[in-house]
């Protein structure tokens, strides 16, 4: 296994446990990666924790493809119970109580699991992942405070059950008048901010763009405000990424 | 001026007036806004717990944070939270604002979700019924105060959130309610300022007898992080530090402004006095073995010596004799005289000057060099 600790880790690495991670991209960078990457590492055999995904964007077959070439069987893990995938692409009716919309009901099952896992043993850290929140937004028929109710929610089980947030949005879909609510929102609840990025100078064959991460969390006592901000660059090849810093490609 | 703002809020409300209420305000630009009131907060409650206040307890609204995210930060920074039910009482509006959690409980799906924390909270599944949160939190007010007659503080960690759940008309209420009241002395909240439009959070500074505002220590020109190459430096500039500027409104309405510097580590936030006027004027004049400045007292030497020409300060208009006839002489029917005392000093008392012109057709010292006495 060619799994060495990458930029990108340690980057990560300072994110305490029970933090809420933000992944911002645009249309000429897609951030999705960074999403792969993360489920990767968190269904990695070091690490035991449960990984629950929630899915608006796209089916667990594209996942499944895409996780495979990075050597990870997600079927596997489904099997293992180290994956619970919410398939919200269906619009499943069935779910619906009366009275609640979907995200609530949505809500009721990710507590549910959340709070199944926490009591058997086997599972020690528990992710929780939402593929895109501006498809959850039309899930939502757009009102942006059933979402962001929804994401506070999610925020209590980080600090219930000390699971770990990450969510997937893009920043482009929002105009700037009207930049104010979700994004800002999401962005004062975020404790880490990655955001994927073109390159400032433009198109580049053998560099893919730029990432940022931004750790906030200042109730980590680990690390110096130094290492709280991280700027590289990234090359997406097709089983992995290669992370750089600006002018180091060899 | 962090400590004034916590002195204010110690002090509470003055005799007949409505109870001190602070606003910070923070945007996306400079995020710190938490960590300024995560100060103010600790600040009051060691004021409380010494005693050294008006207000005899507190009530914190948590709506971003929960009561465990508290009452670690009180012991984190030295506060005693073991005896915290004398003082201290957190209405919870974190946990379950929506009442989602207790519905599902009903459902059967989830066990009593109720955690102990170390700080006695209360439990708010209605955020969006401000009357009821009103009730409840004068509730919580008075069982931390007792039956005596004092005041307490309340505290509300976002008001933006509350913004999210209620209209702007019920949160002014609800805010107003609370400065009129005769228990409460001091009120602040957080605001985040991007999130609502202009006249939200000038309606909220209104109500407020100080404001603090948190900003980056450099503006972006477009004043837009986005697409902006330059934004990642900027990013880097304002990562830790910022600047705060507060704004007190006295009672007569004047209205002082102070501008402060911060930086933010793990230890906690520091504020120091703004100084980058004084490190740009520094800068400016280059390192020189001249010395081009003045101390105070060589100012004031200065200012103390009296120009060759400059009136001699007694009142009177002085004359200047330039060869001719006083004019005044005549007028009065004085007779003109070679001995004419032309000047005379009165308020110098001493002496005087008395000058005898030989004539009046040589030009005053006209046979002499006027430099005979230079030693060249």
């Amino acid at each position: 296994m060619e799994r060495t600790s990458n930029l990108l880790d340690e980057a990560m690495a300072e994110t305490p446990n029970n933090s809420v991670v933000l992944i911002e991209d645009c249309v000429e960078t897609s951030g999705a990666f960074v999403l792969h990457h993360l489920m990767k590492r968190s269904l990695s055999p070091q690490s035991s924790s449960l990984l629950i995904f929630v899915a608006f964007a796209h089916p667990f077959s594209h996942y499944d493809r895409i996780l495979r070439k990075l050597g990870c069987n997600l079927v596997m893990q489904k099997d293992n119970k180290r994956l619970l995938f919410f398939d919200m692409l269906m619009p499943q009716r069935s779910d619906e109580v009366a009275g609640k919309t979907g995200l609530h009901a949505l809500y009721h099952k990710i507590h549910k699991a959340v709070e199944m896992a926490s009591l058997s043993e086997s599972n020690k850290h528990i992710v929780i992942m939402i593929d895109d929140i501006s498809v959850m937004e039309i899930a939502a028929n757009g009102c942006t405070d059933d979402v962001l109710d929804f994401l506070h929610y999610c925020h209590t089980l980080t600090t219930q059950f000390g699971c770990l947030l990450v969510v997937l949005t893009h920043e482009d879909i929002y105009s700037v008048a009207d930049r104010a609510t979700i994004l800002l929102q999401m962005e004062y609840l975020g404790d880490v901010l990655v955001k994927a990025e073109p390159l400032p100078t433009g198109l580049a064959t053998d560099v893919h763009g730029q990432l940022t991460v931004l750790n906030k969390s200042n109730c980590n006592s680990l690390g110096s405000s130094r290492n709280k901000m991280h700027n590289f660059q990234f090359r997406l090849k097709e089983s992995s990424a290669e992370y750089f810093y600006p002018g180091s490609l060899s | 001026m962090a400590e004034t703002i916590c002195r204010s809020l110690r002090d509470g409300a003055l005799e007949g007036e409505h109870a001190a209420a602070l606003t910070i305000k923070d945007s996306i630009t400079s995020p710190f806004g938490p960590v300024v009131f995560n100060h103010v907060l600790t600040q009051l409650s060691s004021f409380i717990l010494a005693g050294k206040s008006q207000s005899r307890g507190l009530v914190l609204i948590a709506l971003t944070q929960s009561p465990s995210f508290y009452a670690n930060l009180f012991k984190t920074n030295g506060i005693e939270v073991a005896s915290s039910d004398k003082w201290l009482r957190v209405l919870d509006c974190y946990t379950d604002p929506l009442g989602w959690k207790d519905q599902l409980a009903k459902c059967g799906g989830i066990s009593n979700s109720s955690t102990s924390t170390a700080v006695s909270s209360s439990l708010c599944k209605d955020v969006k019924n401000l009357d009821k949160l009103f009730t409840l939190l004068l509730e919580l007010g008075r069982g931390v105060i007792g039956a005596e007659k004092c005041r307490f503080s309340v505290a509300i960690d976002s008001i933006s959130v509350m913004l999210r759940h209620a209209s702007m008309v019920s949160v002014a209420g609800f805010l107003s309610n609370l400065r009129s009241h005769g228990e409460i002395s001091s009120v602040f909240w957080l605001l985040h300022e991007d999130l609502h439009e202009s006249k939200t959070s000038a309606a909220l500074e209104y109500m407020s007898s100080m404001l603090a505002t948190i900003e980056p220590m450099t503006q972006l020109a477009n004043g837009l992080i986005r697409e902006s190459t330059e934004s990642i430096s900027f990013t880097e500039q304002n990562f830790d530090r910022g600047k705060f500027n507060t704004r007190f409104k006295r009672r007569n309405g004047r209205v002082r402004v102070v501008c402060e510097e911060f930086s933010v580590d793990q230890s906690g936030i520091k504020f120091k006095s703004f100084s980058s006027e004084d490190a740009v004027a520094q800068s400016i004049v280059p390192k020189l073995q001249f010395n081009l400045q003045l101390s105070e007292k060589e100012k004031n030497d200065r200012a103390k010596v009296v120009l060759p020409f400059e009136h001699q300060g007694t009142g009177k208009s002085i004359e200047i004799y330039d060869g001719r006839k006083p004019l005044n002489d005549e007028k009065l029917g004085v007779k003109p005289s070679n001995a004419a005392k032309v000047q005379t000093n009165v308020a110098s008392g001493g002496g005087e000057i008395i000058y005898f012109r030989d004539s009046d057709d040589e030009m005053p010292d006209s046979d002499e060099d006027p430099d005979d006495d230079l030693d060249i």
